[in-house]
C-alpha cells in the first residue's frame, strides 16, 4: 500500500516554541506510514474560536486555512482528499469549531466566501479537520505497539488534556470526563499512564499574558496533584499548556519553594523516544524543566 | 550640503517648478485642444480634468499646490497615498497619485500621511529570534487573517502573507514579500488590528539582512577601495567639472544592463 | 444592604444586549451552581459564575465591571455540564465584548515587559489579544 499524504496545519507554535511538537510528529507519522503534508500557505487560526454570533470577522482565519485544502488536492500533494490534520489543541478547536459553524450557517460562510474574494477558491465544506490523536486512535494501539523498539518501562505518566482536545462535546475528541485516547497510547508504548481529575482541568491558558499568578497556582494544582498520584511527568498536545505546566514551574518554585519540578513532554515525543527515533526530532533544549535526568534514570536515552 | 545652506530655497517655489518639469499631459497644450475630459471629484468637490492625467497632475490642474504629500513623482516614495471610489463601485481603492490615471467619476481624497509607531532598537545589539518581531510589535498579535492589508496595498504585495510569517518568526518570507514596499502606509491605516506593517517589516529586512545574509564580497572589496582612498582623486576631479561636462559624462556613462 | 430590582422591561436590555451578542439566553439559568463548582476559576473571581448569570438576568451592569468576566479562560467545563444547555463561556464573551466594543480594552499589550514579550509563546499573546483586546 503506498504511503498515506494527508494534510496537516501547524500553527504559530509549532514553528517556535514548540517546533520540537512538530519535529517529533512528523517523525512519528512517518515511522507509521503517514506523510503530513503541511499546507503551502497557511495563517494563524487565531488560537481561539470566537465564541461571538454576530461578528464573523474571528472566523475568516480558519476558513482562509480550510479551504487551502483544495487546491493540495488537486495539486495532487495529498492522497487523502478531504481531511486535515492538526497537532496544537488550540489550533485543533478553533478550527473545528469554525467548520462546524459554517457548515451549519450557509450564509455565514456566504459571506466569509464573498469577503475572500481575492482566493482562488470559495470554502466549500469539503474538509474535516481531525487531531492527530483521532488519526492515531484510527491507526490502532495495536500497529503503534509493533513499533515500539523501546519500551518505556517504568516511566509513569499523567495524560494531561486540558480542555481545547475534549470540551465543547461536538468538537471533543474523547469522553470530555472519561477520556483515554491517550492513556492507550501511552501504555502501547509501555508506560503506566496515571489518573488524576486534574488531567481535564484547564491550565489558566491565555490568562498567563496578564494575569500570570492565576496561572501559576492552577499549575501547582494541577502539577502537585500529578506528582501526588505518582506520575514523574505529564504529556499534552497543546503548546499553552505545556508553557503554563512547564515553564510557569520557574515561578511556581518561588512560590513554593518545596515544590519539586517535574518535565512536561508532547505526547509524540514520548512516541518518537520508544519507536527509536533519532535524536534531532525530540527538542529537548525547548524544555524549561530538562527531561533527560528522568529518562537517564529510566535507561531511555 | 553647502548650496542648500547657503542659498536659502522656498520649498513652494522648488515643487512648483518640480510640477512644472514633469508635466508633459497638459504643458503647451490649449484647453480647447484637450478632447477628452472627465469629473472627478477631490473631497467632494468636482472638477473636469483632461482625462490622460494622473491623479497628482490632476488636482494640479484643479488647483491644488503640493508641499507635503508629493515627493518623487515616480511612483517610489510613497509620499501621495490616496484612496478612491469609481463611481458606482462600493470597493475602496488605492494608489499612488503620481502613479494612478484619473478615471470619470472618481472620488478621491489624498492620504498622505499615516500617524504609525516606530519600534526603536539597536540593531547591533537585537537579538536574531523567533519573538524579536513581537518583541518589539506585539500588536502583530492582534491579526485577524481578514486580508485587508493585502487588498489595500498600492503596490501589490501580499502583505497580510509577511504578517503572518512574521508572527511565527519567519524572516526570509516577511523579508522577501515586503521587499518592494514603498511605505506608503495605506496597509497601516486600513488594518482593524492596528498593525503598522510596514515598520515591523523594516526591522524584518534589517535583522535579516544583518544575520542571514551572506556579506556580499563585491560591496565588502568596494568599501575596502574607498577606505584606500582609490576614489578621491577621481572625486576630487568630477566636483571640478563644469555643468556641460558633467551632462556629457552623464550621458555617455556605462549603463548597467537590465 | 439590600438593593431592590425591578423587572421593567428596560432591565431586560442588557439580557438582549448579550443574546444579540452571543445568542445565549441567560433567563433561562435556573441558578443550580453547577457552573461555580465547577470552574477551575472560581476560587480566584469576586463573584461566581452563577452570580454572573443572576446579575444578567437581573440586567445589572455592575457584571461588566467584575473581575469574573476576564478571568474566565473559555475551558468551557461549565458548557458541558449545564444541565440547563447553557453556554456560560459565550455569556462571559458577551459581556467582554460590550466591553471591548466600547473600546475598553482589558489590556495594553504595550505595558508588557520586554523580558515577558521575549518569553511568551505566541498561542498566549495571540489568544490575550483576542480575548483581551477590542
Amino acid at each position: 500500500m503506498s504511503q498515506t499524504k494527508i494534510a496537516y496545519y501547524p500553527g504559530c507554535t509549532l514553528k517556535t516554541t514548540a517546533k520540537n511538537f512538530e519535529d517529533s510528529a512528523l517523525a512519528v507519522a512517518r515511522a507509521l506510514d503517514i506523510e503530513l503534508v503541511e499546507l503551502p500557505k497557511w495563517n494563524c487560526c487565531g488560537t481561539v474560536y470566537s465564541l461571538t454570533d454576530d461578528n464573523l470577522m474571528y472566523h475568516i482565519a480558519p476558513v482562509r486555512n480550510l479551504l487551502r485544502v483544495k487546491q493540495m488536492v488537486r495539486d495532487e500533494l495529498v492522497t487523502d482528499d478531504h481531511r486535515m490534520v492538526v497537532l496544537c489543541s488550540m489550533c485543533y478547536n478553533a478550527l473545528k469549531r469554525t467548520n462546524l459553524r459554517v457548515k451549519e450557517n450557509p450564509e455565514d460562510l456566504q459571506k466569509i466566501n464573498d469577503f475572500m474574494y481575492l482566493e482562488d477558491d470559495d470554502y466549500e465544506l469539503n474538509v474535516d479537520v481531525i487531531h492527530f490523536l483521532d488519526l492515531l486512535k484510527e491507526i490502532g494501539v495495536e500497529k503503534i505497539r509493533e513499533k515500539v523498539v523501546k519500551p518505556l518501562n517504568g516511566l509513569k505518566v499523567l495524560p494531561y488534556y486540558g480542555c481545547m482536545l475534549l470540551r465543547p462535546k461536538e468538537v471533543g475528541i474523547d469522553d470530555p470526563e472519561e477520556p483515554n485516547l491517550q492513556e492507550n497510547i501511552l501504555a502501547a508504548l509501555g508506560a503506566e499512564p496515571i489518573d488524576s481529575p486534574y488531567r481535564k482541568v484547564c491550565c489558566g491558558s491565555y490568562l498567563t499574558v496578564d494575569n500570570k499568578y492565576v496561572v501559576v497556582e492552577l499549575a501547582y494544582k494541577i502539577l502537585s496533584h500529578a506528582q501526588k498520584a505518582g506520575a514523574q511527568a505529564l504529556t499534552t498536545s497543546c503548546p499553552l499548556c505545556a508553557f503554563n505546566l512547564d515553564n510557569r514551574q520557574k515561578e511556581i518554585k518561588e512560590k513554593y519553594p518545596g515544590f519539586k519540578n517535574i518535565p512536561v513532554f508532547y505526547f509524540t515525543q514520548l512516541m518518537a523516544l520508544a519507536f527509536g527515533l533519532s535524536n534531532e526530532c525530540y527538542g529537548f533544549d525547548l524544555h524549561h524543566t530538562k527531561p533527560e535526568p528522568l529518562l537517564k534514570e529510566k535507561q531511555l536515552c | 550640503m553647502k548650496e542648500t545652506k547657503s542659498k536659502k530655497l522656498d520649498p513652494e517655489k522648488v515643487m512648483e517648478r518640480i510640477a512644472e518639469a514633469s508635466r508633459p499631459t497638459v504643458a503647451g497644450v490649449e484647453e480647447k485642444d484637450v478632447r477628452h475630459w472627465v469629473t472627478i471629484y477631490v473631497m467632494g468637490r468636482g472638477y473636469s480634468v483632461p482625462a490622460d492625467l494622473t491623479i497628482l497632475t490632476a488636482m494640479e490642474y484643479a488647483g491644488y499646490k503640493f508641499i507635503r504629500g508629493c515627493g518623487c513623482r515616480q511612483g517610489f516614495c510613497g509620499a501621495c497615498s490616496t484612496v478612491y471610489r469609481r463611481h458606482g463601485e462600493y470597493k475602496l481603492q488605492t494608489g499612488m497619485a503620481c502613479q494612478t490615471r484619473v478615471e470619470d467619476g472618481m472620488y478621491l481624497v489624498q492620504i498622505p500621511f499615516s500617524p504609525a509607531e516606530k519600534a526603536s532598537y539597536d540593531i547591533s545589539k537585537e537579538a536574531y529570534k523567533v519573538n524579536t518581531l513581537l518583541k518589539h510589535y506585539p500588536e502583530l498579535a492582534r491579526c485577524v487573517a481578514c486580508n485587508t492589508c493585502t487588498k489595500a496595498c498600492t503596490q501589490d504585495l501580499q502583505v497580510m502573507d509577511y504578517i503572518q510569517a512574521a508572527i511565527r518568526g519567519d524572516f526570509e518570507t516577511c523579508v522577501n514579500e515586503s521587499f518592494d514596499c514603498i511605505q506608503c502606509g495605506m496597509c497601516a491605516l486600513r488594518c482593524p488590528a492596528e498593525i503598522v506593517q510596514y515598520n515591523m517589516a523594516q526591522l524584518a529586512r534589517r535583522l535579516y539582512g544583518r544575520n542571514d545574509r551572506p556579506e556580499p564580497k563585491h560591496l565588502t572589496d568596494r568599501l575596502k577601495e574607498i577606505e584606500q582612498g582609490k576614489f578621491v582623486k577621481p572625486l576630487d576631479e568630477i566636483t571640478k567639472k563644469s555643468k556641460e561636462e558633467l551632462e556629457k559624462l552623464y550621458y555617455s556613462r556605462e549603463k548597467e544592463s537590465d | 444592604m439590600t438593593k431592590k430590582i425591578e423587572l421593567a422591561p428596560e432591565n431586560n436590555k442588557l439580557c438582549e444586549k448579550i443574546c444579540s451578542i452571543s445568542g445565549e439566553v441567560v433567563t433561562m439559568c435556573d441558578q443550580c451552581g453547577t457552573c461555580s463548582a465547577s470552574c477551575p476559576m472560581a476560587a480566584e473571581m469576586d463573584i461566581n459564575p452563577s452570580e454572573m448569570m443572576k446579575m444578567s438576568q437581573l440586567g445589572m451592569e455592575e457584571v461588566l465591571e467584575t473581575k469574573a468576566i476576564w478571568l474566565c479562560a473559555s475551558c468551557f467545563t461549565c458548557v458541558v455540564r449545564c444541565p440547563r444547555g447553557l453556554d456560560l463561556s459565550k455569556v462571559a464573551e458577551a459581556l467582554r465584548q460590550i466591553k471591548l466594543r466600547q473600546a475598553e480594552d482589558h489590556m495594553d499589550i504595550k505595558k508588557l515587559t520586554i523580558e515577558e514579550l521575549e518569553g511568551l509563546p505566541q498561542i498566549a499573546l495571540i489568544s490575550a489579544c483576542r480575548k483581551f483586546t477590542g
